[in-house]
């Protein structure tokens, strides 16, 4: 981690998605920057949503894909006058395709400060059961 | 001669001949600001965090997409009329033996000063930091706001 602490941050623009299947609803679509890593037992998906209130996130899991979308709250009240607009805010979305089998029952999100911390545990792989029989 | 009206190229103006594509930098202008209206996210100081500046006839509200980083490590200053920010964003590692599939997400140190349009009371400012977005309102000085004048 030492030369992550010398480095300095740069600008990254929010990526903006050109057409996320189906939208209801008219505004922008980035992308959030996600980290996906795995261990024996689970897979881990940090994803940063700023803006984006637990109500307005949603976890969708089905046919191994993950599909997650954010709405980020309005940005400010509509008394005020933009001086200087770098980002946009909007909708968060992505999707991907899993090819471990999840266990669903045991899926675990948390959403701290704009990042989603989002706990894929794998089904456990049928344990071995020994069997005695008995003597009648 | 024929080459030019064969194909169609347009007439320059031999005069200047930077007017064509002062024109079409106009044009192209005014399409973007039609897409957006006033807000142009894309052109910015290059310098991390970006900013969306917004005002009222009493405060600034300057904010800032923050994920991830908490309020000990940031740090909010009001000189003048320039706030600055600084901070770091830490990623601790993980614990355990990982193996990574994608690592977008970066951490690092940060630091920009914005130049604020009119004059700002230090002592009223106030920054708070919900759901990783930084929020910082900044009183107006008094002379700066604008005032209304009664027709006698």
């Amino acid at each position: 981690m030492t030369d992550a602490e010398a480095k300095e941050l740069k600008v990254r623009e929010k990526q903006e998605l050109a057409a996320p299947g189906e939208q209801t609803r008219p505004g922008a679509v980035y992308t959030p920057d996600v980290d996906i890593f795995e261990s024996d037992t689970e897979i881990t998906l940090l994803a940063d949503m700023p803006g984006v209130k637990t109500e307005k996130l949603n976890i969708d899991l089905r046919d191994d894909v993950l599909t997650l979308t954010g709405e980020a709250g309005s940005d400010g009240e509509s008394s005020e006058v933009p001086v200087v607009i770098e980002y946009g805010v909007g909708k968060f979305y992505r999707q991907f395709t899993l090819s471990e089998v999840i266990d669903q029952a045991k899926i675990m999100a948390e959403l701290k400060d704009g990042v989603l911390r989002l706990t894929l545990p794998k089904v456990e792989k049928a344990a071995p059961r020994k069997i005695t029989v008995s003597a009648g | 001669m024929i080459y030019r009206r064969m194909f169609g190229i347009p007439n320059w103006n031999v005069r200047s001949p930077f007017s064509e594509l002062e024109r079409m930098r106009r044009q192209m202008g005014d399409l973007l600001e039609r897409v957006y209206e006033n807000a142009l996210p894309g052109l910015h100081a290059g310098v991390f965090p970006t900013i969306n500046l917004t005002e009222d006839p009493e405060m600034y509200y300057l904010r800032a997409e923050l994920p991830g980083i908490s309020a000990g490590d940031l740090d909010v200053q009001a000189t003048g009329n320039k706030m600055s920010l600084s901070g770091e964003r830490k990623i601790p590692s993980e614990k355990g033996d990982v193996q990574y599939h994608r690592r977008e997400r970066e951490a690092g140190k940060f630091s920009r000063v914005i130049n604020l349009p009119g004059d700002i009371d230090p002592e009223g400012v106030k920054a708070s930091l919900a759901d990783g977005i930084l929020e910082v309102r900044v009183p107006k000085a008094e002379k700066a706001k604008p005032r209304q004048i009664t027709i006698a």
